[in-house]
């Protein structure tokens, strides 16, 4: 291994912190996946795989990319949620890969909301 | 590097490697696996998290789900549930004491919340064998700034300036130190990292090197640095297997990547270290005894001066510090010794770690800054006392430190406060003793534990200690005398006078702070012969309460000396001639029908 001189140092910790960055919860987007059986059984794996195989294209370190629950509209998935940081979570359905890649590339990548894939804005209530 | 979704920080510490963490992450990985998730989700084993008494632990992010007592049945539900579907599953989370919903999040326990890390900065975010994820957490950049822009001069000010005073024990300011072996004009200088953590029950420097070994390294290099050092020891007790295994990987790593060995980074200086394992002798802690031990001697104490900043190992200028000492110095110099001293106290600046252990309801490793109160450790981050009994005292800075009672639980801690009150910092041992605990009996315990670790140079340690338990003893088998006060205190007073090193300085505290504290214990003792806490087999008898007593029988069942005897929904009859006092049938009892006088 070759030695390292200072800005080796700051190299690795680029590379390392990209994957790292996970662990301190400071991402500047979430995007969450719907992944209930109803989810899966409509093809939320793909979706996620298409979401993870973006991050790496992209070369992001700043989205955060998790999964939940069914999110309660079973006939609307695959489903997921964007949420940029201090603005109100999009959810998005009825997804493809296709559909997937447009809401990267606008919503997350540049924070316009791709309004003809979404559902809704906002959270619920949770009493 | 793929891009995961999702990090498992499993603890792989020494805490919860005992209980089967090892074994749950190969289960995880069958299961992550048979679900196909092996590519989205990572895997990594952590040092000590740290909250030892609710292990094994695991810890998710990107949410900073909190799971605990896990065990391998668990997994499979945990890992369809959470990780394929992103339900965390509740039944796993930790609820506190007294309340009824779980919190999900690591930093809503109380444990956590209260904390502040600086030493403990990178425990359960990285994993401790891959040297890249330590530097993705600023690792070895202090080192950089050292070597590329400060001089062993201005590294000397910022650790002056921040503050820092030994974690081994003693508080000497840290960079004085330095500035004495700096000053001493030698050919060949050392540096020594002091892991021999001898106290029972504390395990902070354990863990420190467990979770973090390249914190170390990089604290002991940059050390090296300010005072002119080619080569380092650390003195690792060989009890500490991972930590020995791990610290040996690190310097590897280190070496691999050039920094450690000749031209570090890629400048002209050079450093190497190696590790000697101790075979744990308590006196190997203090500093004199330790550079003897590693230089083939036995361990035995010397007078000093001369410090071994001008004449230590092979007769060297040689600088020591424990192992959370060099865990602090990179992060003060990449955050600067204004930062650092901004936290703790006028004399104390800075955290502290802990090992918090006893019969408090969260035991575990903390760090917290100086000039907290010992209620708040106890309280808000222990939980409180065990089964809700009544707090008695706690016992800080290991087997020579004093016992402190209630009254004095505002106490904010640093090195000045707790010598007042006749207890010590030591390197962080925290033991809380409630209501059931004899105080008599504990001083009774640590001295025993230090009667065995005098290593019998002095004759007021060896000679003065064996007396203490020899009195102590007497006391607690009811053949206590009326002077016997007196003449513990005039024992720990000599033992204090007499001895050479901080072993026989510190080790009457036991005894003394509980004269001091808890005198009424002692003359119950010696006085009533009676044993208040009921501890004391000699002065003490088992009675079964008639009104309460079902005629379970499984007191009968139980005992070990067949001292009991009885017939089924009767009221049991105890021999008091068989009787052998282990307290079984206390233990046993679900009615409450067993006293103790």
């Amino acid at each position: 291994m070759a030695k390292l001189k200072p800005e080796d140092l700051e190299k690795i910790s680029q590379r390392m912190r990209k994957m790292t960055i996970l662990r301190e919860g400071s991402g500047q987007a979430k995007v969450t996946v719907h992944m209930g059986t109803c989810g899966i059984a409509a093809g939320a794996r793909k979706i996620m795989a298409a979401i993870l195989a973006l991050v790496e294209e992209k070369n992001t370190r700043d989205v955060i990319v998790t999964s939940s629950g069914c999110a309660g509209l079973c006939s609307r998935e695959p489903m997921m949620t964007v949420e940029l940081k201090g603005e109100a979570p999009v959810k998005y359905v009825d997804l493809t890969e296709k559909k997937v890649r447009a809401i990267f590339a606008q919503h997350v990548m540049n924070g316009n909301i791709v309004v003809k894939y979404a559902l809704a804005m906002g959270s619920e209530r949770v009493s | 590097m793929a891009k995961y979704r999702m990090h498992l920080m499993l603890c792989a510490g020494t805490g919860c490697v005992s209980n089967k963490s090892i074994k749950i992450s190969e289960v995880l990985e069958k299961e992550l696996k048979k679900h196909k998730l092996e590519a989205e989700i990572l895997v990594v084993l952590t040092g000590c998290n740290g909250f030892c008494a609710q292990g094994p632990i695991m810890v998710v992010h990107p949410d900073e789900i909190f799971y605990q007592m896990l065990t391998e049945r668990d997994i499979p539900h945990l890992v369809e549930e959470h990780f394929l579907k992103g339900r965390p599953v509740r039944k796993l989370m930790y609820t506190p004491p007294k309340e009824k919903t779980p919190v999900p999040k690591m930093s809503d326990i109380g444990f956590f919340k209260e904390q502040r890390l600086v030493a403990l900065r990178n425990r359960g975010l990285i994993d401790p064998e891959k040297i890249d994820e330590y530097i993705a957490r600023d690792g070895y950049s202090a080192l950089a700034r050292a070597l590329t822009s400060m001089t062993p001069e201005t590294i000397i000010k910022e650790i002056k300036d921040s503050g820092l005073r030994g974690r081994g024990g003693a508080g000497f300011p840290t960079g004085r130190k330095w500035e004495f072996a700096a000053r001493a004009k030698a050919e060949e200088k050392y540096i020594i990292c002091n892991a021999d953590e001898g106290d029972p029950g504390a395990f902070m420097d354990r863990s420190i090197v467990e979770s973090d070994p390249h914190s170390v390294l990089e604290g002991m290099t940059i050390g090296a640095m300010a005072i002119g050092a080619r080569h380092g020891y650390i003195y690792i007790r060989s009890e500490y297997p991972i930590a020995v295994e791990r610290m040996r990987k690190a310097i590897k790593q280190a070496r691999e990547y050039g920094l450690l060995g000749e031209d570090i980074l890629g400048t002209e200086f050079e450093f190497e270290v190696s590790v000697h394992q101790g075979a744990g002798a308590f006196v190997c802690g203090e500093e004199t005894s330790l550079i003897a031990s590693l230089e083939g001697r036995p361990p035995e104490p010397r007078i000093r001066p001369p410090f071994p900043a001008q004449s230590g190992l092979w007769g060297k200028p040689t600088n020591i510090n424990n192992v959370e000492t060099w865990a602090n110095v990179p992060e003060i110099i990449n955050r600067g010794a204004s930062w650092y001293s901004q936290l703790g106290t006028d004399t104390s600046k800075g955290t502290k770690v802990f090992s918090l252990v006893g019969k408090v309801k969260n035991t575990g490793l903390i760090e917290v800054p100086m000039g907290i109160t010992l209620r708040k450790i106890i309280y808000d981050i222990g939980g409180g006392i065990l089964e809700d009994k009544k707090f008695k005292a706690i016992q800080t800075g290991g087997p020579s430190g004093g016992c402190i009672p209630e009254k004095l639980l505002d106490l904010p801690i640093d090195y000045e406060k707790l010598t007042e009150v006749g207890s010590i910092m030591g390197s962080g041992g925290m033991i809380v003793m409630d209501e059931d605990t004899c105080m008599v009996d504990v001083a009774r315990y640590f001295v025993d534990f230090l009667r065995g670790e005098s290593c019998g140079k002095c004759t007021s340690c060896r000679e003065g200690l064996e007396s203490m338990y020899q009195v102590l003893t007497g006391i607690c088998e009811g053949k206590g005398k009326e002077d016997d006060v007196e003449l513990l205190q005039e024992l720990g007073a000599a033992i204090k006078d007499g001895s050479m090193c901080a072993l026989g300085g510190t080790a009457a505290n036991p005894v003394l702070s509980t004269i001091r504290y808890f005198e009424n214990e002692y003359q119950s003792h010696i006085r009533d012969q009676r044993c208040p806490a009921g501890v004391c087999r000699e002065l003490i008898q088992y009675l079964i309460d008639r009104e309460e007593c079902t005629g379970c029988l499984l007191c009968v069942k139980n005992c070990p000396g067949n001292a009991i005897s009885g017939k089924r929904k009767e009221p049991v009859h105890l021999d008091q001639e068989k009787c052998i006092k282990c307290g079984v049938c206390l233990e046993v009892c679900k009615f409450k029908a067993v006293l103790v006088e």
